[in-house]
């Protein structure tokens, strides 16, 4: 046995390859992923809720994707799969994106936090969560956990925010039951504005 | 009357899973083995599939097979097909389905099917195909016929194809916004007698109108999954209603009822389009079925646009006479209702909310469904009732402006009371606060102060308010209760409403834990899987939860009581008369140590058996009730019952709205500054769900009012607007910063716990107050026509003529 050719080796050799890609996977064989050997590193290690997750992404894999399918945090919804809707919304050092619209690859070296990652380790709720709650923000609840996302990333930059404030920052984020108010009332609650 | 639960807030059970991302919807779930369908869809609007070529596809590896209408039962126009193959009669109809071992292999697969199709002559606006010689969207003809009594929202039975035409020259009189003399009408209602009631009147007003049709949008598209085990089979899938889309899906799927699992805790939206189950519903099951394989069917947001239904357009003509004391002496309204492919238009609900909501003394209606090659539509939001709030409010406005009658003034003189009459029978209402909830709008929006503020705010700024009102029907009967006491004294409350996000599937039953007075931390709501032992509930829909299923849940309670007492008499003597609760006890009233706890009571039902535990049933409850309590026999005491509380009249929903707007008169761009929404819905059930129901009705109104609509290209029939984006829910700065509603809060005489649904009236009250604002800025012009856009705006500002063309629904 060649000493050089170490079993860790081997195996980084065959994913550079794309090998592994086109004989264990089928979802690559039809999707275009037989890349160029070197292309992109597939097997990532990405920060999600605090934690170190070792998954194994495509190159033009969403984050929503990866999240969802691959990771089983399904908290962030697919309401449109192309950046219209928001409800996949998540953030990324701390920076709300939409999920669906953003590749895996892109934020490899961010750390991603997820509806799920927001309680704290005693399991008491986020501010914004106990207070959406309080307000009973959600409708459909589908759109929520991008609502949180998005209101999250408000308060972490700006903790005090004027309604219109929130109103604008959350804009990117439909709510087709038209909870608005009671999400705004809740972001209002949650800044400690409202009592 | 004081309560213990109803009127009071409650963290409803499932909220907390809503904030946490714990809450899981249908397509959240996987199972071992699963695989994927996608669907392949007409790209032409009327037509027949000649061939289908799928060889290059299923050769492919990984791809397990495909489904088309060959392996469903036949489908019969109008009826909508959950697959196409001899009728094709809208772009983005699914054809077939592939399965694959992932998603992205059936995408690839069904780009390797080749379809053969045959043209057909299509049609995109219902005036086209009404003139004689114009195409027709169905082969045989163009318009629906009523054979019998077809379910609500569906069009699955008791419907069939007709053909309707129009000279060339009634169809341009209806063009141009004149009564076409002469045109058959198959759809007439009247009563008293309308032309000589507008002889007798001093103010007439005579407008055309058109409201666009526009999808539901709900966030949750229709993606399910299904697998079969154990001959069961297990269906995750996205209704708005929940046990009485059961036996529909079963009878889909070709089933005994008991051999279906429904599983649906969470719902992403519905508004009207996921009442009953859809039809791609059954090629996820069946497929599932073929493959035997766990499948999920995703639907896409696009495809969503295509098959998730939408609201029916109408095209229009009334005729308003007020008399000299300012009451509505006679209205005279013909509509063409555009059904799309296969669904209803809603023509004789939009002429019945004139009638209630104006209660002219006299009244025509006449009107007709038909069909175009556009997308199919179903109930969405007060359907007809909403759409001509739209569009009658202005008109309204007009004619009290002619008569010198101030606009909220003449609604008071015109307003539905307690005597008020409905539609073509004239038949009562249950009740209606309906005068008070009108001052309680002008108090609080401060209709007298904001009415004298300047018009004018700058050189580019005009001010505008507005009133209006919606109504929709709000209550049935007839459904079952059930709960059940657990010898650990929990109470279970059972409810087999979907879960639409309103939360009155929690909140309905707490009207049991009323009635049997118990604290609220000892129930336990079950609902969203029908292997949960849930009853016949009512569909959750049409503003009708709320009335329907109080009652029922009161039923229940008071088996329940019954029973408890006849158990203590049982235990401690004397006849159960003898017998009070409090405090989750029952007890000897006269000596109230004599007594047992719920818990102790539940354990003695199912010792004692029979009715007590459930072991047997009343013969009157429906059958998917029965196999609940078969399922529950034995382990509590079982209170169950049929809602055969006395009913009569129409059970109304009203609300009213007022706004106020500032118009940019060089962009047509308007905000609301302020908005005031008044809900006459009975008793307060849940004050802060009544809010969200409130204001979410207005974002609707808003949304159709000013952005939401279907456009298609006449020459090809595309639509022009498959995405959010471009047929559009109003965002958080299309609303008010703030909104302001309010209630009545005063009992319906026929709701134990006296209340009554808002929903739907909630949209109607916001988008007619809107127009009403709008028109009111522009010096009360008349657009005719929903929704209303800036560059219409801005054309009528400038008169630059381009507004003034014939309407039309679906184009533009």
């Amino acid at each position: 046995m060649n000493p050089k050719l170490t079993r860790r080796r081997f195996i980084k050799g065959v994913i550079a390859s794309g090998v592994a890609a086109a004989s264990t996977s089928l979802w690559y064989s039809a999707s275009g992923q037989n890349r160029p050997a070197g292309a992109v590193e597939r097997l990532l290690t990405i920060n999600v809720n605090g934690q170190s997750r070792r998954v194994d992404v495509a190159p033009q894999e969403t984050l929503a994707h990866t999240l969802r399918y691959k990771l089983g945090l399904t908290g962030a919804k697919l309401g449109c799969n192309r950046g219209e809707c928001g409800s996949c919304t998540v953030l990324a050092d701390d920076v709300n994106i939409y999920s669906c619209s953003t590749l895996t690859h892109e934020v490899k070296n961010k750390a991603i936090l997820t509806v799920e990652g927001l309680r704290a380790a005693d399991g008491t709720l986020h501010p914004v969560q106990a207070a959406f709650i309080q307000e009973l923000s959600p409708a459909c609840g589908f759109c929520t956990s991008g609502q949180i996302m998005s209101a999250v990333a408000l308060l972490k930059s700006n903790p005090r925010p004027t309604r219109a404030e929130a109103r604008q920052a959350l804009s990117g984020n439909l709510c087709r039951c038209g909870a608005y108010d009671h999400y705004l009332n809740g972001v209002m609650r949650a800044s400690g504005q409202l009592s | 009357m004081t309560y213990m639960h109803i009127g009071k807030d409650f963290t409803p059970p499932d909220i907390e899973g809503k904030v946490t991302g714990a809450a899981r919807y249908a397509e959240d779930f996987r199972r071992d083995g699963l695989v994927f369908a996608r669907l392949l869809t007409s790209p032409i609007p009327a037509g027949r599939v000649v061939n289908i070529d799928a060889s290059e596809a299923l050769a492919m590896p990984g791809v397990l097979g495909i489904f088309t209408a060959d392996d469903l039962p036949e489908s019969k126009p109008p009826a909508n097909p959950a697959l196409a193959k001899e009728f094709i009669t809208y772009i983005g109809q699914p054809i077939l389905a592939v399965a694959a071992e992932s998603e992205e292999l059936a995408e690839a697969a069904i780009e390797r099917i080749v379809v053969e199709y045959e043209r057909r002559p299509f049609v995109v606006d219902p005036l086209e195909t009404l003139i004689e010689g114009g195409p027709d969207p169905y082969p045989m003809g163009n318009s629906l016929i009523r054979t019998g009594e077809a379910a609500a929202g569906t069009t699955a039975s008791g419907t069939g194809v007709g053909q309707i035409k129009w000279t060339a020259d009634q169809v341009a009189s209806f063009r141009a916004g004149r009564f076409p003399t002469g045109a058959n009408f198959p759809e007439e209602w009247m009563y008293g007698d309308v032309d000589a009631a507008f002889a007798q009147c001093s103010t007439i007003v005579e407008e055309p109108f058109v409201t666009i049709g526009y999808p539901h949008h709900s966030l949750e598209s229709r993606t399910g999954m299904a697998y079969w085990e154990n001959g069961k089979c297990y269906f995750h899938g996205s209704l708005q209603s929940h046990t009485v889309g059961h036996d529909a899906l079963s009878a889909m799927l070709e089933i005994d009822p008991a051999n279906l699992v429904f599983i649906n805790e969470n719902t992403g939206g519905g508004f009207g389009s996921k009442i009953f189950p859809y039809p791609t519903m059954a090629v996820t099951g069946r497929f599932a079925r073929k493959l035997n394989r766990p499948l999920q069917l995703r639907i896409t947001r696009a495809e969503e646009f295509y098959i998730g239904s939408a609201r029916s357009g109408m095209q229009g003509w009334i005729k308003v006479g007020l008399r000299d004391n300012g009451r509505v002496g006679a209205v005279d309204v013909a509509i063409v209702g555009d059904a799309g492919a296969g669904g209803g238009a809603s023509g004789s609900s939009a002429a019945e909310h004139i009638s209630i909501m104006y209660q002219p003394e006299n009244m025509r209606f006449r009107g007709m469904s038909l069909y175009t090659n556009t997308a199919p539509r179903g109930a969405q939001r007060g359907p007809g009732q909403n759409e001509m709030a739209a569009v009658l409010s202005p008109i309204m406005d007009k004619a009290a402006r002619q008569a010198g009658i101030d606009l909220v003034e003449f609604r008071r003189l015109n307003a539905p009371g307690m005597e008020a009459k409905i539609g073509p029978r004239q038949g009562g209402l249950s009740s209606s606060y309906y005068p008070e909830a009108l001052q309680m709008a002008a108090a609080e929006f401060g209709w007298e102060q904001k009415k004298a503020l300047p018009r004018q705010i700058s050189a580019t700024k005009v001010r505008g308010i507005g009133v209006g009102e919606g109504y929709h029907s709000a209550g049935a009967s007839g459904y079952d209760g059930l709960l059940r006491i657990a010898p650990d004294g929990k109470i279970y409350l059972h409810t087999g409403v979907g879960n639409l996000g309103t939360y009155s599937y929690a909140a309905v039953v707490r009207a049991a834990a009323e009635a049997l007075q118990c604290s609220w931390e000892n129930c336990v709501v079950v609902h969203g899987r029908t292997d949960y032992h849930l009853q016949h509930s009512t569909y959750q829909g049409g503003s009708n939860t709320m009335f329907t299923e109080t009652r029922s849940s009161h039923v229940a309670a008071m088996d329940a009581i019954r029973k408890l007492k006849e158990i203590a008499a049982a235990q401690f003597g004397g006849a159960a008369d003898d017998y009070s609760i409090g405090g989750e006890r029952v007890f000897l009233t006269s000596d109230s140590s004599k007594g047992m706890t719920y818990g102790e009571a539940a354990q003695k039902a199912i010792e004692m058996g029979g009715e007590y535990s459930g072991a047997s049933f009343p013969e009157d409850i429906h059958n998917t009730t029965k196999r609940a309590v078969q399922g529950l026999a034995g382990t509590g005491l079982i209170g169950v019952g049929k809602d055969t509380l006395p009913k009569s009249g129409t059970t109304p929903g009203f609300a009213v709205a007022m706004v106020e707007i500032e118009l940019d008169t060089e962009t047509g761009k308007f905000d609301i500054l302020n908005y005031t929404g008044i809900a006459e819905c009975g008793t307060i059930v849940h004050p802060l769900g009544l809010r969200q129901a409130m204001n979410g009705g207005g974002v609707w109104g808003f949304g159709m009012a000013g952005y939401e609509r279907h456009v298609y290209d006449p020459q090809n029939g595309l639509p022009a607007n498959v995405g959010l984006y471009q047929s559009k829910p109003p965002t958080y700065l299309d609303v008010p910063v703030q909104m302001n509603c309010s209630a009545t809060d005063m009992p319906d005489p026929q709701s134990p716990v006296g209340a009554r649904g808002i929903g739907e009236p909630a949209q109607g009250c916001a988008v007619a107050a809107l127009m009403s604002a709008i028109s009111d800025a522009l010096d009360g012009h008349l657009f005719n026509r929903t929704p209303v856009t800036p560059d219409m705006i801005v054309n009528h500002i400038a008169q630059n003529g381009f507004n003034t063309g014939d309407l039309k629904t679906n184009t533009f």
